[in-house]
């Protein structure tokens, strides 16, 4: 049998301390990818199993909170014969900077990705500085 | 395909998982030039009765028809390649921590599944598959003669 290992391995969630969750099950902290270019922040992140009606994505204060809610699959016919991995809800958090504009960050969800475009805020666009000779 | 260096703190430091991430990315670079190894992505989960074998992986990001899979007498091949996400130009990563790729791994099944009569289903980045095993393969009730 195959052996997972960590950068594929599903990692739990962090969860504050003295927080319970009230749905029951395991949760996930999903693998993303973050990347910018002059114009966005990009966030993607793996959650397979949710679609755009089970993401939840909040931003309070400069906290991106990232929740998807997985429906546990009805017990397969038969006995259990490997389990690689485990199956649960995703949940992870970010802190980003003042410098986006909330109201036009966009966000989609395919085959169980979330993308995120976070756009910078005019003020944290590089901005060219012509040098004169003089 | 380059290997990607991590920082760890150095109370994290485990030199067994250092070997497995290196193991995993040999896995994974070998896969980019199609040699016919078991790999160990994507993981999968399985149950099996009498008749059939039902297996899951999780492969978010993918296509339908980007993903192989192949049933020869009772071994079954999942392979494909994940997409390199963007090819925006001039991107600065802050974290990377999505594979992607070629992969390939080839599962040993307890009996001889019916190619033909094989299901696959593929939803949300979730693959499922239900092999049902070939009548050929079925053990058959053998009754005693008088």
């Amino acid at each position: 049998m195959a052996r997972a290992t960590d950068s594929i391995q599903k990692k739990e969630a962090f969860a504050a301390e003295g927080v319970e969750r009230t749905r029951s099950g395991d949760v996930y902290s999903p693998n993303a990818d973050i990347f910018e270019d002059k114009e966005n922040i990009y966030l993607v992140a793996d959650m397979p199993g949710v679609d755009e009606s089970s993401v939840d994505i909040r931003l309070e204060k400069n906290v991106l909170t990232l929740n998807g809610y997985v429906k546990i699959p009805e017990k397969e016919e038969g006995i259990e014969w490997f389990r690689e991995y485990p199956v649960g809800d995703y949940h992870r958090s970010f802190t980003i900077s003042n410098a986006i504009d909330r109201d036009r960050i966009a966000a989609t969800v395919r085959d169980g990705v979330l993308r995120l475009t976070l756009p910078k805020a005019e003020s944290l666009k590089p901005r060219q500085i012509t040098v004169t000779s003089g | 395909m380059v290997l990607t260096l991590q920082k760890r703190r150095m109370e994290d430091w485990n030199p067994w998982r250092e070997l497995q991430n290196v193991q995993s990315e040999m896995n994974r670079l070998l896969g980019r030039f199609g040699y016919p190894e078991t790999g160990v992505y994507p993981a999968m989960n399985a149950w099996k009765t009498e008749d059939d074998v039902t297996l899951t992986a999780e492969l978010p990001g993918m296509k339908a028809d980007d993903i192989e899979i192949s049933v020869a007498g009772d071994t079954l091949t999942l392979k494909g390649t994940r997409p390199e996400e963007d090819e925006r130009e001039n991107l600065t990563y802050h974290r990377r921590e999505r594979l992607a790729g070629h992969f390939a791994r080839t599962i040993q099944l307890p009996f001889h599944v019916d190619a033909d009569k094989v299901e696959a289903r593929f939803s949300n980045g979730v693959l499922n598959i239900r092999l049902p095993r070939v009548e050929s393969d079925k053990p058959r009730k053998i009754s005693i003669g008088k």
